[in-house]
């Protein structure tokens, strides 16, 4: 029997030659990644609850700070504290404000066919260059750093051909928002997403992180695009090698195949409280929605990709005086990139509020938090309730030229109709 | 058996709700429990007992890989979260801290919120008005760590 992309990776993992859905295998992980969202609770575990501490391979390990950063409170600093004073004693790799942690593991480790713990649910991102990415929680977390291993329940694999291409002012996050309202939140539960098809092979690197990224939100252990020569140029222009390059077999297993066509996906709007909400903007844009915020960035959306379609629409142009929009790049490389081009001064004449590069508005936590009733529009992962601030307030998900769009017009509203 | 009073949420209860983003840096669990299901019910905290079960829908724990969510709910002294399914990083991390939770397809239609049910997980069943529902098996690795006690203990017998 032939094995799915996830499948081959699992197997390389766990040093056998196949493994089968709901197969449990020990594996080795080829990198571990530990954010500031939940670190100091793993540093206290590591402390105060094992019989042995140690860790198995400081150089897997990379800790990132980008929800709270720069620090909001005196708590939030003493979390930090504990997690860089941790990193330095351990040896360990700590970033702390040059990124959201999916982007800067995208851009300085990730590998093809590698297997790959974040104790983040968006970790799947990673499976944009061919790789296992799956979150954690810390204390998985905690046994993979220090084992260097962990268990893994082989999931099956449901494949998606894509066909075509995206029409111009539709991106590849109007894609995978309608893959998820098509599946729904639940659709993918404990399986792999493989994307694969002429379509997927015309999607940039970056496009296809936005697909593996919002994988989780419909349940997915994880998400993986057939790697191919840009995977490879991708990794060479980051200094590595791409050496793993799995696809699935001619007779591989998959729980269930979908098709779809690019050039038939509209721009997408998906209402609050849940991500399979779906509406296209299409079904929105008469309802007026007034918003009181738009934000362009997060690891779904903070690319130079979605800061160039926002600079796109707002150029020459002022905001709604009724509206604040933020906008977070992803990385320090994607605002220095952004700086260099142009769109950082074309957004801020604009009269957007650039971020620092962290996780900002997607969190609801640091920066840009809204309040009782307000409404948000954002290119975020997810739009749960209270997700961005007060339990009352709502989010709206979008493109960014959608979500600049209405913080030019003050409500929800496409990129066509503000020209 | 022992009587458990139920606290009943519908389908795709996200980790936001369980405890809000806002919550998640604070030092520990325990300064964190008392804001658990803040969004939907703010006086939760304040009025589960130990002892106490959560009965869902489908879906729950979907969202972030936050491990303060089964934590925040184990804390409270939550004994069992039974639902129809689960998001899959809730249900490995609480396994992973020992957080039994259980797929039963058939007791959601069947119970109130704030109904006393009868909770065997030795026997993986629940009882409710004298009506008896069996609960689906854990895989057997699962169950291993979880009758350790969690992860960690478990990883504690090894070394």
């Amino acid at each position: 029997m032939g094995m799915t992309i996830g499948e081959k990776i699992i197997a390389r993992a766990a040093g056998v030659e196949e493994v089968k859905p709901n197969d449990i295998h020990t594996i080795t992980l080829d990198r571990m990644m530990s954010n500031d969202g939940t670190t100091h609770l793993t540093v206290d575990m590591f402390n105060n609850d094992l019989k042995n501490p140690h860790i198995a391979d400081p150089d897997k390990v990379v800790f990132i700070m980008d929800h709270n950063v720069p620090s909001n409170s005196p708590k939030t600093a003493e979390a930090h504290k504990k997690m860089r004073n941790f990193a330095r004693e351990q040896g360990i790799r700590l970033y702390e404000g040059q990124g959201v942690c999916h982007q800067i593991m995208m851009e300085d480790y990730v590998c093809p066919g590698e297997m790959i713990f974040g104790a983040d649910s968006h970790t799947t991102s990673y499976g944009a260059l061919g790789a296992f990415g799956t979150g954690v929680g810390c204390t998985d977390f905690l046994y993979a750093m220090t084992t260097g291993t962990s268990w893994v329940m082989v999931p099956e694999t449901i494949r998606f051909n894509l066909h075509g291409k995206l029409r111009e002012g539709v991106f590849p996050r109007d894609l995978i928002l309608t893959i998820i309202g098509d599946i729904g939140a639940n659709g993918a539960t404990y399986k792999i997403m493989e994307f694969g098809g002429d379509g997927a092979h015309a999607l940039s690197v970056n496009d296809r992180m936005v697909l593996c990224n919002l994988t989780v939100e419909a349940g997915a252990k994880a998400g993986i695009v057939e790697p191919d020569e840009k995977v490879v140029e991708y990794c060479k222009e980051h200094g590595r090698e791409a050496v793993h390059m799995f696809r699935s077999d001619e007779d591989a297993h998959f729980a269930a195949v979908y098709e779809y066509d690019l050039d038939q996906i509209e721009p997408v709007v998906v209402r609050p409280d849940f991500v399979d909400n779906f509406a296209t903007l299409k079904e929105v844009e008469p309802e007026k929605i007034a918003i009181d915020q738009a934000f362009v960035g997060s690891c779904n959306n903070g690319r130079v990709e979605d800061l160039r379609a926002a600079a796109d629409v707002v150029r020459g142009k002022k905001i709604s005086p009724k509206v604040r929009f933020l906008v977070a790049p992803a990385s320090q490389a994607v605002y220095i990139e952004a700086l260099k081009e142009g769109i950082i001064t074309d957004l801020m004449e604009a009269g957007a509020m650039i971020m620092n590069a962290n996780c900002s508005v997607c969190w609801g936590s640091c920066q840009g938090v809204i309040g009782e009733n307000e409404v948000l529009i954002s290119t975020g992962t997810r739009n749960f309730k209270g997700r961005s601030g007060a339990p009352s307030s709502k989010v709206y998900l979008a493109s960014a030229a959608t979500c600049a769009a209405s913080a030019l017009a003050g409500y929800i509203t496409g990129a066509d109709s503000v020209k | 058996m022992s009587e458990s009073k139920v606290w009943k949420f519908h389908n795709d209860v996200d980790t936001d709700q369980i405890i809000g983003s806002q919550y998640l840096l604070l030092p520990n669990v325990e300064e964190m429990k008392q804001y658990t299901f803040e969004s939907l019910d703010p006086g939760f905290a304040a009025k589960a007992q130990p002892g106490d079960i959560i009965v869902a829908a489908e879906n729950f724990g979907c969202g972030s890989s936050r491990e303060q969510a089964p934590s925040v709910l184990k804390a409270l002294g939550i004994k069992a979260v039974i639902a129809k399914s689960f998001a899959r990083i809730f249900y490995r991390n609480s396994i992973n801290i020992g957080l039994p939770v259980i797929v039963c397809k058939d007791l959601y239609e069947h119970v109130e919120d704030g109904a006393i049910a009868d909770l065997d997980l030795s026997a993986g069943t629940v009882s409710v008005d004298g009506q008896e529902f069996s609960c689906t098996k854990l895989p057997e690795y699962m169950q291993k760590i979880l009758n350790a006690g969690g992860l960690i203990a478990s990883l504690n017998k090894e070394v």
